[in-house]
């Protein structure tokens, strides 16, 4: 698998020292990988992505693309093409002259710069596959939100770049749209195959578009993986409580957290195989969307512990708030994590 | 109406302090007041005078007609003034146009003592024109001029240069004068719409490959052209009107060769004491300054909905 994006030991930080905003982050993409870089606001994830696209200098530490290290050359050299969260086009151009613009730098393989005509086809072609053509002549204050980000794209691809870097590409659209946005924006990458970083604060964009996710907290990258290794197996508690909604339950047992998924509590009958059974004292329960949320607290894992359990639609079991119910979680499906440290730990016995 | 709400039975004066149409008027009348009186009464007076035979010497008001358009017409020296007050603004509003921009780009980079460097650009537009101009007499006096002094040891010229002593050298140095004075206002202006891009476009623009100078004038430029506009109306607003570099560095000479509207009108109107003659040439300024500032407006607003 070759490489087309690689940081190894990046470090970044502001106002002389005082800030660090990258805190030794090692990452590599494979050729053709999407990646996402996952984290709460301030986490590092934007800097790591400006970084790659050369906007801001790192402190120390490589960054490679394509192979090289690319430290101190300015974005146009890194043939790299970025669409930001805002969308930032060019409003006095039109949509073909937002596309068209970075045409106008660049050199054919021949070493020559593409004339008029050889631009407009390409801006044409870039147009078509968005599904944007009819929009040429538009201005961008008079296009949708959905519209922009189309052009944003557009002008994006229109280089053949060796990387897309998308920094929450979806954040500024409404959810309904987001949802149809986040599907169309990954069956294009499938469609050109392009390398690309994606920037979110959105667990369900993460999930639903990477290949791998970063999950990044405080300028590090807590865990690496594909979205079902980040979900079902976190490397701490930080990955453990920020992906999932509502977030893994952690009960603190003898320097120990035992941590759950809410799914897997669940009434014994439908938990198989090695379990264990906690009394679940509930409390309330909510209606989302089919599935049952029940909030309470169970002891015997450990302390007595506020968790939540999400229950299916075809799990019947009737319950009531103010009721102790025997709940049960496969064993196989419990996480340990070091109290203090808060990483992962071999499991300890929690028998009743 | 939170007020009355809260004070259901207030004063009669809080009750008038709630009328908005009471409220509007009674906020308005100072600036009205303020403009009737300084503005509106003299350019009343001035459109009068300049039909009338009013002179220092004798203030009664006859009705003349044209006769003091007729005259000023037949004179060489209305035509010269109206001509170098064109001439000095067009130049002067290029250069301060293009030094500015150069200014306002060395503004917003981002150095140690950046708020020193503004601070000092803008000392030429703090100081009055008057103080200022006097300072560039100095400058430029035919035999103390620091600048010939220079030049001199330098070896670049032998003589004198006699800077307000000969009519292009004249026409330069008042122009230098108000490129001087306007350059920190225009820069400062543009750095607002430079301040103003958003970052994200200015990265896109980084991005997208294109170099500093595409990057310029097709991104910069287009996007701050309502703020260049504001400053070249300035300009030249400020250049139009003014009567003090050139009343203080030459009187409009030498012979008449650097005399503008505002210049002439003063030395006919008020030095002369003929002020029927006075008022007809500064009326000229009007015309002319509002054709502008409805020219510029227009772009300014053309630009704006983009």
């Amino acid at each position: 698998m070759t490489v087309a994006v690689e940081v190894r030991d990046l470090h970044k930080s502001f106002d002389r020292g005082r800030v660090h905003a990258i805190n030794g982050v090692d990452l590599a993409t494979g050729e053709g990988e999407y990646l996402v870089l996952l984290g709460p606001s301030g986490c590092g994830k934007t800097t790591l992505l400006r970084i790659i696209a050369g906007l801001e200098q790192p402190s120390a530490g490589e960054v490679l693309i394509g192979g090289s290290v690319v430290n101190g050359l300015p974005p146009r050299v890194r043939k790299i093409a970025m669409v930001f969260q805002s969308y930032a086009l060019y409003p006095h151009k039109t949509v073909l002259g937002n596309i068209v613009f970075p045409l106008k730098a660049q050199r054919l393989d021949n070493g020559q710069r593409p004339d008029k005509a050889q631009r407009r086809s390409k801006a044409e072609w870039s147009a078509e596959l968005l599904g944007i053509s009819h929009l040429l002549d538009r201005k961008p204050r008079q296009l949708s939100g959905g519209e922009r980000q189309r052009v944003a794209l557009a002008r994006a691809l229109v280089r053949d770049p060796q990387v897309f870097l998308l920094d929450e590409p979806l954040s500024n659209l409404d959810a309904k749209l987001r949802a149809t946005a986040r599907d169309e924006l990954r069956r294009f990458q499938q469609r050109v195959g392009t390398t690309t970083v994606y920037v979110t604060h959105d667990q369900a964009e993460a999930m639903g578009l990477g290949d791998r996710i970063a999950v990044m907290d405080a300028g590090t990258v807590r865990q690496l993986g594909p979205p079902a290794e980040v979900y079902d197996d976190p490397a701490d508690t930080f990955v453990a409580t920020f992906i999932g909604s509502p977030p893994m339950n952690l009960v603190p047992r003898d320097g120990v957290f035992v941590g759950f998924r809410p799914e897997h509590l669940l009434p014994p009958e439908y938990v198989s195989g090695a379990r264990i059974t906690v009394p679940f004292e509930v409390e309330r329960i909510e209606y989302l969307s089919g599935d049952r949320h029940a909030y309470g607290s169970v002891s015997r894992l450990g302390e007595q512990t506020r968790v939540v359990a999400r229950l299916p639609a075809t799990v019947t079991t009737p319950l009531a708030g103010g009721q102790t119910h025997e709940f049960a979680v496969a064993t196989r499906r419990l996480c340990f994590f070091d109290a203090s440290s808060g990483l992962r730990t071999d499991p300890v016995a929690v028998g009743a | 109406m939170s007020s009355r709400a809260t004070a259901p039975q207030g004063s009669p004066l809080r009750q008038l302090a709630d009328r908005e149409g009471f409220l509007a008027w009674a906020m308005l009348l100072p600036a009205v007041v303020y403009i009737v009186l300084v503005v509106a009464v003299p350019f009343g007076l001035a459109v009068a005078f300049a039909f009338s035979d009013v002179t220092a010497g004798d203030p009664s008001y006859d009705w003349v007609g044209l006769r003091n358009f007729a005259r000023i017409f037949e004179d060489p020296v209305f035509w010269k003034a109206l001509g170098n007050t064109f001439v000095f603004t067009a130049v002067s509003m290029a250069l301060i146009i293009v030094l500015g921009k150069v200014l306002a780009n060395i503004l917003v980079a981002d150095f140690h003592g950046k708020w020193v460097v503004r601070f000092l650009v803008l000392l030429p537009w703090t100081t009055p024109v008057a103080l200022s101009t006097v300072a560039w007499l100095w400058l430029y006096d035919s035999v103390y001029s620091p600048i010939d002094w220079v030049l001199r040891n330098l070896g670049l010229i032998e003589n004198h240069l006699y800077f307000l002593g000969r009519p292009e050298l004249a026409t330069a140095s008042v122009i230098a004068v108000h490129v001087w004075r306007l350059v920190p206002l225009a820069a400062v202006i543009m750095m607002v719409g430079l301040l103003g891009i958003p970052t994200d476009v200015q990265d896109a623009a980084k991005v997208d490959g294109v170099g500093f100078w595409r990057r310029m004038f097709e991104v910069t430029i287009p996007l701050t052209m309502p703020l260049i506009a504001v400053a070249a109306l300035f300009g030249a607003i400020f250049t139009f009107t003014d009567m003090a570099v050139v009343y203080i560095l030459t009187r409009g000479g030498p012979t008449n060769s650097t005399q503008v509207l505002s210049s002439w009108a003063f030395i006919v109107g008020i030095e002369g004491g003929d002020i029927g003659q006075g008022a007809a040439i500064a009326l000229f300024l009007f015309p002319l300054l509002l054709a502008a500032a409805v020219l510029i407006l227009r772009a300014v607003r053309k630009i704006e909905v983009f």
